[in-house]
């Protein structure tokens, strides 16, 4: 091994050689380190060489680090070109949760809290366009099953499974984050058809008619969540 | 962006600034680094690691660069790297300080040795790393690497400092 480390100064160097600067450095994989240590271990030429290289290591970093760091003058320019940019278009589906995720990271607590009523309405909203959307898409027997309060007051001679699934109208307290909002409705199957009248929302839980027990159940539960601050059952 | 800049802007500028040897137009080279990083967000496909791919692009960056100046120029700036500076590596030498004078002959190197001994010792890159961000075979990577660090013996030889390599 000594004489090959000596012989690499004149001619080509040997794979160990070349590897021991990796080796100080840390970068080589487990069979190579291991290949090295073993090397270094039998031969004092190597070994000594290695010294070296530890040396040309630390002042190469002593050298770099010595370099300081860019002025502000760089990253204002960077911001500044960045602001200049084009704004760009990501697909919805990667990007719209991030979004939100971000809009909603930059507010703060109490500014959540006030905000949550707003938040709702732009529910509601959203509520009605996609209702709309559908009601525009559906067929006349879909219509069957929606209701209308007047329609509530002919005879009721449809089928029953079109009945329709019960409402409630719901106050939540100024506190409510919109996002305990959406998981409350997430977990009620729930989705918000009229409001905000004097703060209250009229509130559709799932797809099904329930019976009075039922309901009264649900109006029980919807009562013991911490951001609902009124429940109360209606037609 | 903020956090990528924060966490990577000054090894992007180290590395810029021992391949242009000027500070501003290192500066201006770590914008554009990472605008185009801005730009490019969507093809980074995290097959090697974030710090690698800003590096490549620096390197790039910095080449056109340097080719932007005139050729002579930069001759003379490879040639003149220890000489150009009033304390010069014999000085150093009588001043008994073996890291001042590996420091200086490690400026000294040319462009294609500094960059390779910069990106494995201070980067702490990988044979594979190195490829990727040189361009060049991982056998050139260790080869280069090897060359470079006899150059460098030399120059220490040459300023009077003998470390029994090689």
């Amino acid at each position: 091994m000594m004489a090959m480390s000596k012989k690499m100064l004149d001619q080509e160097p040997s794979e160990i050689e070349m590897l021991l600067p990796f080796h100080a450095a840390g970068t080589l994989n487990a069979r190579d380190t291991r290949r090295v240590d073993e090397a270094l271990a039998s031969d004092p030429e190597l070994a000594k060489q290695y010294a070296v290289i530890q040396e040309e290591y630390a002042e190469t970093i002593h050298l770099n680090e010595s370099l300081g760091a860019p002025s502000a003058r760089a990253m204002q320019k960077l911001f500044a070109a960045i602001d200049g940019e084009p704004v760009r278009k990501p697909s919805l589906s990667t990007s719209l949760s991030a979004q939100i995720s971000e809009f909603f990271a930059k507010l703060s607590p109490r500014t959540l809290a006030w905000s949550a009523s707003l938040g709702a309405v732009a529910l509601l909203l959203q509520a009605g366009v996609i209702g709309a959307v559908l009601m525009k898409n559906q067929t006349t027997s879909f219509e069957t099953a929606s209701i209308d309060l007047k329609e509530r007051n002919a005879p009721i001679t449809r089928d029953l499974g079109a009945a329709v699934p019960p409402r409630a109208l719901v106050r939540f307290t100024p506190e409510a984050r919109i996002a305990e909002i959406t998981a409350l409705l997430d977990n009620y199957q729930a989705s918000i058809v009229d409001g905000a009248k004097g703060g209250m929302f009229r509130i559709q839980f799932g797809n099904r008619a329930m019976g009075k027990d039922e309901i009264a159940g649900l109006m029980s539960r919807l009562q013991g969540e911490k951001i609902v601050s009124l429940a109360v059952a209606t037609p | 962006m903020q956090v990528l800049y924060g966490r990577h802007h000054v090894r992007v500028y180290r590395f810029g600034l021992r391949l242009v040897r000027d500070e501003q137009v290192a500066e201006d080279l770590i914008s554009e680094v990472f605008l185009d990083v801005w730009r490019q967000a969507g093809k980074f496909e995290g097959r090697s690691a974030v710090s690698t791919w800003l590096l490549a692009i620096t390197r790039f960056k910095a080449l056109s660069a340097l080719r932007r100046r005139k050729d002579a120029e930069l001759d003379d700036e490879a040639v003149n790297a220890i000489e150009d500076t009033s304390d010069d590596p014999e000085t150093v030498v009588q001043k008994k300080d073996t890291g001042d004078a590996l420091r200086k002959c490690l400026t000294g190197l040319s462009a294609e040795h500094r960059e390779i001994v910069d990106l494995v010792y201070y980067h702490e890159k990988s044979v594979e790393d190195v490829a990727g961000i040189v361009g060049i075979p991982e056998n050139t990577v260790k080869t280069r690497l090897f060359y470079a660090r006899k150059k460098l013996a030399e120059l220490l030889k040459a300023a009077g400092i003998e470390r029994g390599w090689p």
